[in-house]
């Protein structure tokens, strides 16, 4: 059972069988294989939901809820956090609209564990910040934006 | 090599909350140094953390978490007393594992 939700989770094949193949021996996972690259490489929005295996567009949603400041001071540092209380949730991921590369992080929601997490980032610029969760095969978001007076990219 | 991982796991009913707060400089690819180089990126991919040998918590990361990176999630099914274990690996090959007693 929970190899089968994760192989439906991970979307791209070839990722679904590198994970896979290191998912039973947890300890042994931990080769930078596993990496997402096409995600990571993304600009937008929408090509981070390609690279994380959406097809489709994702729809707005109450049930994600995003946590972040309105205002951040230091770019270097934001504390952003998501949660959702909708079961089947396989992956969140934490997308900066304006970053040179979209993607921030993508957490997998092992089965056990909450769909509730938070991380700091850095934003090189004011930008929407989106807190994407995967449910099932369709993908979900909430959206704020997120003033930054000093930016943590470049400089 | 790096600092040791802080990890901080608290169990409160059936539910374990793990703070982590790993060392690492999480170079970005953007920034220039003072002779106007740009700094190669240098950040961890792949987090992964396993509590009596389950996954709890396995993600990717791209350059844009911060530096000496923070997480917190939680998950269900253990209790004080535990064991749990975080290892992360970064573009450069470089990995490190360090071990936390659920409190």
């Amino acid at each position: 059972m929970k190899r089968r939700q994760f192989v439906n989770q991970s979307g791209a094949g070839v990722l679904a069988l590198a994970a896979a193949a290191g998912w039973l021996p947890a300890v042994s996972y931990a080769q930078a294989q596993g990496w997402n690259k096409a995600a990571f490489d993304s600009k937008s929005m929408a090509d981070a939901i390609k690279g994380l295996g959406g097809v489709s567009t994702a729809t707005e949603s109450k049930d994600i809820v995003l946590t972040a400041p309105e205002i951040a001071e230091n770019g270097n540092v934001v504390r952003i956090g998501a949660s959702t209380a909708l079961a089947g949730v396989s992956q969140i991921a934490f997308v900066v609209e304006k970053n040179p590369s979209a993607l921030a992080a993508a957490f997998d929601v092992p089965a056990g564990s909450d769909a509730n997490f938070s991380t700091n980032v850095k934003m090189g610029q004011s930008s929407n910040v989106y807190a994407i969760a995967k449910v099932g095969d369709k993908f979900i978001y909430a959206v704020k934006e997120v003033k930054v007076t000093l930016g943590g990219c470049g400089g | 090599m790096s600092d040791p991982m802080r990890i901080r796991a608290q169990a409160l009913g059936d539910k374990v909350t793990v703070r982590l707060l790993v060392s690492h400089d999480m170079e970005s690819g953007q920034r220039k140094d003072a002779a106007g180089k740009t700094v190669p990126a240098h950040f961890i991919q792949t987090i992964n953390a396993t509590c009596n040998g389950k996954t709890v918590m396995n993600a990717q990361w791209g350059t844009a978490v911060s530096k000496n990176p923070f997480v917190q999630f939680s998950f269900k099914g253990a209790k004080a007393g535990d064991k749990m274990e975080v290892t992360w690996v970064d573009n450069k090959g470089d990995k490190r594992t360090d071990e936390a007693v659920i409190a």
